[in-house]
C-alpha cells in the first residue's frame, strides 16, 4: 500500500501491521492514543470482557523472555474476547533448528488473525511480517523498536499533561541498546515534544544527535527544566566494566535520585518501562513517590494500548465495524 | 598540600631577591624578586627587594641565579604501597625536593593497583604527610590493569586521580580503549597510553636492530610505538576523548603526533630524559641500567626526540622515575626489570639540550612546569600572583658530576651515574616552605 493511499484513507490507521513508530504520522499516533484512552475505562470495570474479537485467534510469539509485555498482550486479547495462544522460544521449533521464516510459514498455515512477536534480533519482526497473511504487532525487536511501549508512555503522559506538544522529555540511561528509547524518540519528536537523551558516552549511540534529540552526558545539566524524566533499564551484564565501570559509579553519576531530580521542573514526572533495577538507574524512594512516579500507571495503560492496537489491526476483518475516526 | 590547619600555614613572609625570574607561562625572563605569603606567591617583579617588603619578611639573596616554578614531574613510580624496599613516597619526595621537583604524579601500578577510591585516598593521605613534594596519582584505566573492564574512573576522578593510565601496560584492546576514551569524555578525563603494541613488542629486551642482533637479544621494533599511537588516534577521532602519549621515543611516532596536532586533534605527549640524552649504545655490554621501556632507541630517534622537544611536538618532559633494587637489575639482561630512576637528575640532564643550543630556556622549562600543569589541570607551575609558591632556584651553569650513590632515592638505578652535567638546584620551595637547600654558597 502506498503512502499516499494511506493518507487518503478515511481510517486513521490503515496499515496492516504495527511494526514500529518510525514513519507513523501524527494523526495516526493521535488516533491510536485516543482509541487507547477509550479502553482505560473498560479495564477498570468489574466485568472487563467484551466480544469485539470473538472467534479471532491471537498468537503471542516470544523469542525473548518477558513477563509484563506478554501478560499485557494476553490480557488485552482476552478482554476483547479473542482466543490466545502463547508460544515461547523454549518450547518452539526454533530450538530444533527451524528458521524464523519456516516458523512464520507454519504459524501462518494455522490462520491466526493477529500475531504479536518479540525477538532479540533487530529487524526480525519485520522479516517475519513479510511471510504472514495476518496482522503483526512488534512486541519489541532487538535494539530497534518497541512501538506499544512508546504508545503507552504517550498515553500516560497525555492523561497527566493534556498534550505531548511542547513538553521537554529526558530519556536517561542505556540509549545505545534500548528499543524503548528509539520508539519514544520517534513518537515524541513526531508529536512536537522536545527530547533530550542523557547517558555516559559509552551508552549513547553514534549519530543519535541526528535523530532530532539533544544529547547530554551530565544528568544535572540534561534534566534542567524537564517535564518528564524517562529512566531506562541498565542490563546487569553492561554494568561491570564493559560499558560503565560499576553499579556504584553508574548510580552515583546517572542514577535518578532526588538530588539530581531537583534540576528538573518541580512537578516533573518520572517514568520507567520496567523492570526496574532499584539502586542502579533509579533510587527506590523516587521510584515509589506517588506524587511523581508514573511507573505503575504505565503498566495499566499498557493493556489499554494493546487492546486499541488489536482493535485497529482487526478492523478489516469486521466489515460492519465502520471507519474509525 | 591541603589539610594543614590554617595556623600552620601562616608563617613568616619570605622573599627571594636578586634572582633571574623565569616564568614560561608569561615568557617572563627578568631580574627581580618574589614575595611569598601564606604559601602563595604574593608579588613578583623587578621592584621586589628594593623596597616595601612586609615587616619581618625573611629575605633570601638568590645570588642572581634562576628562579622558576617548581618542576612538575608527570610520570613517576613511587612503589608505595607494596614495594617499599625499592622506594617510598617519603624517599621519592626527598629525591624530588633535591631535584627541584615540587609536584609528582605517580603511576597506579602499585600493589595493590590504584583502581579504587581507597587507593586514591591512601596516596592522598601519604601525600599530606610528605611535605617535601606534592604527590598526586593517576588511576588505572582498567580494573587490576588487566585491560578488560573499566575501573571506576569517574569516582576516582572525583576523589583526586588526575588522569588515567594502565601504567607500563598499553591498553591493548581497541574496544576497551575506545570505551575508556568515550566514557572519560563525560568527565573530561585524560587517558594516558603506554605506546607499544604488545603483540609486536612481546619478549623484546631492547631496541630491534644491529646492536640487538650482535648481542643476541630479542628486539622491540620502533614500529610497535607508532602502530599503537596511530590506532589510538583513530579512536580519539571516533570518541572525542582526551589522549596523552607517555614517554615517546621514536621518530615515526613523533611524526604521527605532529600531524595529528596539525589537524587539531586532542593529543599531547611527553618524553623522558633518557630518550633525548642516551641511545641504544648505552646497553653496550648488557648494562641493565640501560634497559628501559620503551627501550633506548637508535641515534636517529634520539635526535628526532630532541627536535620534537624543541618544536613543541613534545609537550612535556617527565622523569619516568622507576626505582628498582639490585635483585631486579643484577640479572641477565633479558630478565632485568626495565626502568631507571630520574626525578632528582631531570633538571640538569634536561638542561643539556639548552646548553647545546637546541632550545631556549623558557621553552624548555615550560615542558616541566606550565605544560604539565595545563594538561593535568593543576594551579601550580606558574609564577603568578596567587599561585602556589612552588619554586626552584638553580644555578644554570654550575658544573658537577652525577653520583648515583649520593642520590636520595632508595634505589640507585640511575642511567646517568658519572655523567658530567651543568645546572644545579640550590633551593626548592613548596607552598612557601624551603624543602631543599644545597650546601651552597648563596647568602642568607
Amino acid at each position: 500500500m502506498s503512502a499516499s493511499a494511506e493518507r487518503s484513507s478515511s481510517l486513521f490507521y490503515s496499515r496492516r501491521h504495527l511494526l514500529g513508530i518510525e514513519g507513523l504520522t501524527a494523526p495516526e499516533i493521535d488516533g491510536l492514543i485516543d482509541l487507547s484512552d477509550s479502553y482505560v475505562e473498560q479495564n477498570r470495570r468489574a466485568d472487563k470482557k467484551d466480544t469485539l474479537l470473538h472467534g479471532r485467534t491471537v498468537i503471542n510469539l516470544f523469542f525473548e523472555t518477558s513477563t509484563r509485555t506478554r501478560t499485557s498482550f494476553e490480557l488485552a486479547a482476552k478482554r476483547l474476547g479473542a482466543d490466545v495462544v502463547n508460544m515461547s522460544v523454549a518450547a518452539s521449533a526454533i530450538k530444533k533448528g527451524e528458521t524464523l521464516l519456516d516458523t512464520a510459514a507454519t504459524l501462518n498455515a494455522m490462520r491466526p488473525d493477529v500475531i504479536v512477536v518479540r525477538h532479540p534480533d533487530s529487524g526480525a519482526v519485520n522479516l517475519l511480517s513479510q511471510k504472514m497473511d495476518c496482522a503483526v504487532i512488534n512486541g519489541g525487536d532487538g535494539s530497534h523498536e518497541h512501538p506499544t511501549q512508546a504508545l503507552l508512555d504517550a498515553l500516560t503522559i497525555r492523561r497527566r499533561r493534556g498534550s505531548l506538544a511542547g513538553l521537554l522529555v529526558a530519556i536517561c540511561g542505556d540509549i545505545r541498546h534500548s528499543r524503548v528509547a528509539r520508539s519514544n524518540i520517534h513518537l515524541l519528536t513526531t508529536m512536537g515534544a522536545r527530547v533530550r537523551v542523557i547517558a555516559p558516552p559509552t551508552l549513547l549511540a553514534p549519530g543519535i544527535d541526528r535523530m532530532g534529540v539533544e544529547v547530554f552526558t551530565d544528568m544535572r545539566k540534561g534534566l534542567k527544566d524537564c517535564d518528564i524524566v524517562m529512566m531506562l533499564r541498565l542490563q546487569s551484564e553492561r554494568m561491570q566494566g564493559s560499558y560503565v565501570p560499576s553499579i556504584r559509579e553508574y548510580f552515583h553519576f546517572f542514577g535518578l535520585d532526588y538530588e539530581k531530580l531537583a534540576n528538573a521542573k518541580p512537578d516533573a514526572l518520572i517514568m520507567h518501562p520496567g523492570p526496574m533495577n532499584r539502586g542502579v538507574e533509579i533510587d527506590s524512594e523516587v521510584a515509589d513517590d506517588i506524587d511523581r512516579s508514573l511507573i505503575r500507571e504505565q503498566v495499566e495503560m499498557g493493556v489499554a494500548v494493546r487492546m486499541a492496537c488489536l482493535d485497529v489491526l482487526t478492523r478489516s476483518l469486521r466489515p460492519n465495524a465502520g471507519p474509525l475516526k | 598540600m591541603t589539610g594543614e590547619p590554617r595556623s600552620a600555614r601562616q608563617s613568616r613572609p619570605r622573599a627571594f631577591i636578586n634572582v633571574r625570574l623565569l616564568d614560561p607561562a608569561t615568557k617572563l625572563d627578568q631580574r627581580g624578586g618574589i614575595l611569598m605569603i601564606d604559601g602563595a606567591i604574593a608579588d613578583l617583579g623587578p621592584e621586589i627587594g628594593r623596597s616595601g617588603l612586609p615587616e619581618g619578611t625573611e629575605i633570601i639573596d638568590g645570588g642572581g641565579h634562576c628562579l622558576a616554578p617548581g618542576l612538575i614531574d608527570m610520570r613517576v613510580q613511587l612503589r608505595e604501597p607494596g614495594e617499599e624496599h625499592k622506594e617510598t613516597i617519603a624517599s621519592a619526595a626527598a629525591a624530588a625536593a633535591a631535584g627541584g621537583v615540587t609536584s609528582m604524579v605517580a603511576l597506579p601500578n602499585t600493589q595493590p593497583v590504584i583502581d579504587d577510591v581507597a587507593g586514591v585516598e591512601f596516596i592522598a593521605r601519604r601525600a599530606r604527610e610528605t611535605r617535601l613534594s606534592k604527590v598526586y596519582c593517576y588511576g588505572a584505566v582498567t580494573k587490576g590493569l588487566a585491560g578488560k573492564d573499566l575501573a571506576e574512573i569517574g569516582l576516582l576522578r572525583e576523589n583526586g586521580a588526575l588522569a588515567f593510565t594502565d601504567g607500563l601496560t598499553a591498553v591493548r584492546d581497541a574496544r576497551v580503549m575506545s570505551r575508556a576514551l568515550s566514557y572519560g569524555r563525560c568527565f573530561g578525563l585524560l587517558i594516558i597510553q603506554h605506546p607499544e603494541d604488545p603483540s609486536l613488542a612481546e619478549g623484546g629486551a631492547m631496541n630491534a636492530g644491529e646492536l640487538a642482533t650482535r648481542l643476541g637479544l630479542p628486539g622491540i621494533p620502533r614500529q610497535a610505538e607508532v602502530m599503537m599511537i596511530e590506532r589510538d588516534l583513530h579512536l580519539v577521532e571516533m570518541t572525542g576523548g582526551r589522549y596523552h602519549v607517555a614517554h615517546v621515543s621514536t621518530a615515526p611516532a613523533l611524526e604521527a603526533i605532529r600531524k595529528a596536532k596539525q589537524r587539531g586533534m586532542s593529543v599531547t605527549c611527553e618524553t623522558a630524559p633518557p630518550y633525548f640524552a642516551l641511545n641504544e649504545n648505552e646497553v653496550g655490554d648488557y648494562r641493565t641500567f640501560a634497559k628501559l621501556s620503551p627501550p633506548l632507541r637508535a641515534e636517529e630517534d634520539r635526535r628526532a626526540v630532541v627536535a620534537a622537544v624543541a618544536d613543541g611536538t613534545i609537550d612535556c618532559i617527565a622523569s619516568d622515575h622507576a626505582p628498582h633494587d639490585q635483585e631486579s637489575k643484577r640479572v641477565p639482561f633479558a630478565q632485568a626489570s626495565p626502568g631507571v630512576i630520574g626525578v632528582e637528575t631531570m633538571l640538569p640532564v634536561t638542561l643539556e639540550i639548552h646548553h647545546r643550543g637546541d632550545i631556549g630556556l623558557l621553552d624548555l622549562l615550560a615542558r616541566m612546569t606550565v605544560r604539565p600543569a595545563e594538561i593535568l589541570g593543576l594551579p601550580q607551575g606558574r609564577l603568578a600572583k596567587g599561585a602556589p609558591a612552588d619554586l626552584v632556584l638553580f644555578d644554570l651553569n654550575r658544573a658537577w658530576k652525577i653520583d648515583a650513590a649520593t642520590l636520595k632515592s632508595k634505589s640507585k638505578n640511575s642511567a646517568f651515574d658519572g655523567r658530567p652535567v651543568e645546572g644545579r638546584v640550590l633551593r626548592t620551595v613548596v607552598d612557601g616552605r624551603i624543602v631543599f637547600q644545597a650546601d651552597s654558597q648563596i647568602k642568607e
